[in-house]
């Protein structure tokens, strides 16, 4: 779900090193107001300019969900990646101005568990800090079990020790302590949940762990970053009826894009689910990325019809009937 | 703005519910063709206009006699109409918060909303409600939070769990209820509770509805129009309160219909909730005979093609099998069979 105004401009208070490869960032609003309120777990996506468009990248609240005068996100620097978290590192300052979208949940806590049990390796641990803030309050048992490379790299783990004691556990790599999170699981009471986030192979390894003692796959539960609203390359289509072509770039869905021109293309949740903006495909020389939940299966391979309100595409020449 | 409120009407024995012409028309009319089939009429919920879509919830001239009546309702039977699970209890905090800051913001010569950190000062003028509470910590409020800010409240509330990737009925008040119960759809989900509705299901409609409302996001919540009809204005058709107006059903004809059978438009704006990450499903609903229908001639138009085509599925779904020819052969009187105005309908 695509909505140009949906943003919240933030100010960067404060900026630190929590590892050679991480830092953190704390954001506060421009108009000194309290940020809208978020449940353990939750992510922004910050908008991050750079010469040619604005990388969209999800990074977790690590703050309390009892305090919005503040947001921490916590940013690890990826030195293959597309480039957004080395800007971050890079170009952004103590007093910068970002814009960033309100807080989503795709990470919930089950409100029904007896025992939380996280897993998390690494930068994998900023959803769980805003998670253990939360259950603290509830007064919910939980243990966590970070896995990190080496000394210099535990800061945050050794944050969260401070604040929780013997309920956080720390494993690192140097020193040869392991984390064998089948013994994690092992003999769990039934109420258990377990959370993981970390790399691939940690959180497969934690789902085999735990379906292996009996588990069932609703009380196992992993983030998974999905994209919201519609970004990507660029791209330009034509509109058959009026014989204009407009330039989609990264962050604008094509049905923004053609309304910025002044275009009408009618429209219902802005969201791929209720069909309202569906158009014939006239052309096309490439592929489209269809991203809705209207389409079928077929009428996505078929690609002779598009969602222009979250839908993009790679090609080299794109008409639709619009 | 000022409304003309009118606070001594009922909703049951004497009805003596009445509509204003300006509250007519600022009813949202649910049918955009002269054909009625389920839709994913989801639009973003954005202020239009000056009407029923311009608040966040709204409110109108009933507000009064519709929270009383809801007080009846709730009297009559402790524990029917209001009911949540232990774990929900974050969630009506995010409700009451939301409504109470919505309703201040929207009708601040109506409702007040001070917060000194965590102790808050709610005022209702309507009401005559001058309350101070700790934000978090029921002990200070007269009921759960979410059957105080709803006992205030015009329409019903259901709270949903987000879980396992689908969606629980966690909590709700449902004293206008449209011939379920409550208490019995307490904790099903998604696919369970929209079970019973036909012709859904088959076009993977509830499959698509549920992932886009799985995506909702804080602060951008959508909306969208449901009705049935009702026979007198009667708010409380719970399954529960059957043998009270089921017999009603029998007594419309030709002649009377105009008056006896009411139009029941629901406006639901979804919204997801900050701290539970829970969904909130207002129902919102309208009353409008058909006489009311028919100082719009359009509509009356309208309405008359929707009720004469409607699948018999849907009649039987909504409950109107019994009285849906003479609901028909009364509005007939306003279709002369010409297309032209019925385009401006919508």
């Amino acid at each position: 779900m695509s909505l140009s105004n949906g943003t919240l401009n933030v100010r960067v208070a404060r900026i630190e090193a929590v590892t050679p490869e991480i830092k953190r960032f704390t954001l506060v609003s421009t108009d000194g107001a309290h940020l809208p309120p978020f449940s353990g777990g939750s992510n922004v996506v910050v908008l991050i300019p750079h010469a040619s468009g604005t990388y969209r990248n999800a990074y977790s609240l690590m703050s309390s969900p009892y305090d919005s005068s503040a947001y921490q996100i916590a940013v690890r620097r990826v030195e293959d990646g597309r480039g957004g978290s080395r800007q971050m590192h890079q170009a952004v300052n103590e007093g910068d101005v970002l814009e960033i979208l309100r807080p989503v949940n795709l990470f919930p806590l089950s409100k029904h568990a007896r025992l939380h049990l996280f897993i998390a390796g690494g930068v994998g641990i900023t959803p769980v800090c805003s998670q253990l803030a939360e259950l603290r309050l509830r007064g919910t048992p939980f243990e966590v079990h970070l896995a990190v490379r080496g000394a210099e790299h535990a800061r945050l783990g050794e944050e969260l020790q401070r604040e929780y004691g013997d309920a956080v556990r720390l494993y690192r790599n140097d020193i040869d302590q392991r984390l064998d999170i089948a013994a994690v699981v092992a003999d769990r009471p039934l109420g258990s949940h377990l959370y993981v986030c970390g790399p691939e192979s940690m959180i497969q390894g934690a789902i085999d762990s735990a379906r292996a003692q009996g588990w069932t796959d609703s009380h196992i539960h992993y983030e998974r970053f999905l994209e919201q609203g519609s970004a990507g390359e660029a791209f330009s289509v034509t509109l058959a009826r009026s014989g204009a072509t407009i330039e989609v770039s990264p962050d604008q869905s094509l049905l923004e894009a053609a309304e910025a021109a002044g275009h009408e293309i009618p429209y219902l949740c802005r969201g791929g689910a209720c069909g309202m903006c569906e158009t014939d495909v006239l052309e096309l020389d490439g592929e489209i990325l269809h991203t809705d939940d209207w389409l079928s299966d077929e009428d996505k391979a078929a690609n002779k019809k598009i969602m222009p309100c979250v839908s993009r595409a790679k090609c080299s020449r794109l008409v639709i009937d619009c | 703005m000022t409304i003309q409120f009118r606070p001594d009407e009922t909703y049951r024995d004497d009805y003596t519910y009445a509509n204003s012409p300006e509250c007519i028309a600022r009813a949202p009319f649910p049918f955009p063709d002269d054909e009625y089939m389920y839709s994913m009429n989801l639009e973003p919920h954005v202020s239009v206009g000056d009407a029923a879509l311009k608040a966040v919830f709204d409110i109108d001239e009933h507000y009064i006699s519709e929270c009383r009546d809801r007080a009846i309702t709730l009297e009559k039977d402790p524990g029917m109409h209001y009911v949540s699970a232990p774990h929900m209890m974050e969630a009506q905090w995010d409700l009451l918060e939301l409504i109470m800051e919505s309703y201040a913001n929207d009708y601040p010569e109506y409702f007040s909303l001070e917060k000194d950190g965590s102790r808050w000062h709610w005022t209702n003028k309507l009401l005559g409600i001058d309350d101070r509470f700790t934000f978090g910590d029921p002990a200070t409020l007269p009921y759960e939070p979410m059957e105080y800010i709803t006992r205030q409240a015009q329409g019903d509330w259901v709270l949903q769990e987000e879980r396992d990737g689908t969606l629980y009925w966690g909590a709700g008040i449902a004293t206008q209820r449209a011939d379920y119960s409550l208490r019995f759809n307490l904790g099903m989900a998604w696919h369970e509770f929209h079970g019973p509705v036909p012709l859904v299901k088959e076009t993977g409609m509830l499959d698509r509805a549920l992932k886009f409302l799985l995506r909702l996001r804080c602060g951008h919540p959508v909306r969208r129009l449901n009705w049935s009809l009702t026979v007198n204005p009667r708010l409380d058709v719970s399954a529960e309160s059957l043998p009270d107006w089921a017999p009603d059903r029998t007594t419309v004809t030709a002649e009377n219909a105009g008056k006896l059978v009411y139009l029941r438009i629901e406006l639901q704006p979804l919204h997801r909730l900050p701290r539970s990450n829970a969904i909130v499903f207002p129902i919102r609903t309208y009353l409008l005979n058909l006489e009311d229908i028919a100082t719009n001639p359009a509509w009356a138009k309208r309405m008359h093609r929707v009720l004469k085509s409607l699948n018999q599925d849907l009649v039987d779904y909504k409950g109107f099998t019994r009285y849906r020819d003479a609901a028909v052969e009364w509005l007939s009187q306003f279709d002369d069979g010409r297309d032209e105005e019925v385009a401006k309908a919508g």
